[in-house]
């Protein structure tokens, strides 16, 4: 497995480690007060944390990879993105945006029906959650099989 | 339109070379080592900037380093 792929699969891992502790305290609100669900600061303050804290933890994740790389292949890991990199990139975003496009509509289509505006939070958080797995998968899947 | 298949003897002008390595072989073109493994094993084929880079490596004509192979699967 290349490094690129190791990455990957790290920043896939990370990923739901981070959303799964983000749910975790989520829920933990939810049962402590049943009036806070429905509160729009408190969907605005729980998405506005979660994105610095997730910067915050795959940088550190990411630095702790690239020690635990270092050391078992006895290889430096590559410091800067070339063609091939890019490329794959381009294409794992643009999926990784559909996926998003869809839980937005989604989301949207939740108040239509009028539904809580929870749902609509639920809903748009698991999109960004689903939307990221697609991209590092479909990166996953073109760094094996090739572009 | 026929997908054409991009073929190369990438892995032979190497060995042909001083035995290069990937790593080498990369350095000098400023790719990663992945992008040639990638070039290698035809899962990826080069912008034309960078085919032209490994051929000067080489010192060879572009189209002896990269061919066009048998046709694939219509898109």
């Amino acid at each position: 497995m290349s490094y690129q792929e190791k990455k990957n699969v790290v920043s896939l891992l990370s990923t739901l480690l981070i959303f799964g502790f983000y749910c975790s305290y989520v829920f933990q609100v939810h049962q402590e007060s049943t009036e806070l669900i429905d509160n729009f600061r408190f969907w605005g303050a729980s998405i506005l944390i979660l994105i610095p804290v997730s910067i915050v933890v795959k940088i550190i994740i990411t630095i702790v990879f690239n020690i635990i790389y270092r050391i078992t292949t006895n290889e430096i890991e590559p410091s800067f993105s070339d063609e091939l990199d890019k490329l794959i990139e381009l294409k794992a975003t643009r999926n990784s945006h559909y996926v998003f496009i869809l839980g937005f509509l989604l989301s949207m289509g939740s108040l239509v029906i009028e539904m809580p505006p929870s749902t609509m939070f639920i809903i748009l958080i698991f999109s960004g959650l689903v939307s990221e797995v697609a991209g590092v998968i479909t990166q996953l899947y073109l760094y094996r099989r090739g572009v | 339109m026929d997908k054409l298949l991009i073929r190369s003897n990438v892995r032979k002008l190497r060995f042909e070379h001083h035995e290069m390595t990937q790593q080498q072989l990369a350095e000098k073109v400023g790719v990663t080592r992945q992008t040639i493994v990638a070039i290698e094993k035809e899962k990826y084929s080069p912008s034309l900037e960078l085919a032209f880079r490994i051929a000067l490596v080489f010192n060879s004509p572009l189209e002896e380093v990269f061919f066009i192979g048998k046709k694939e699967a219509s898109i």
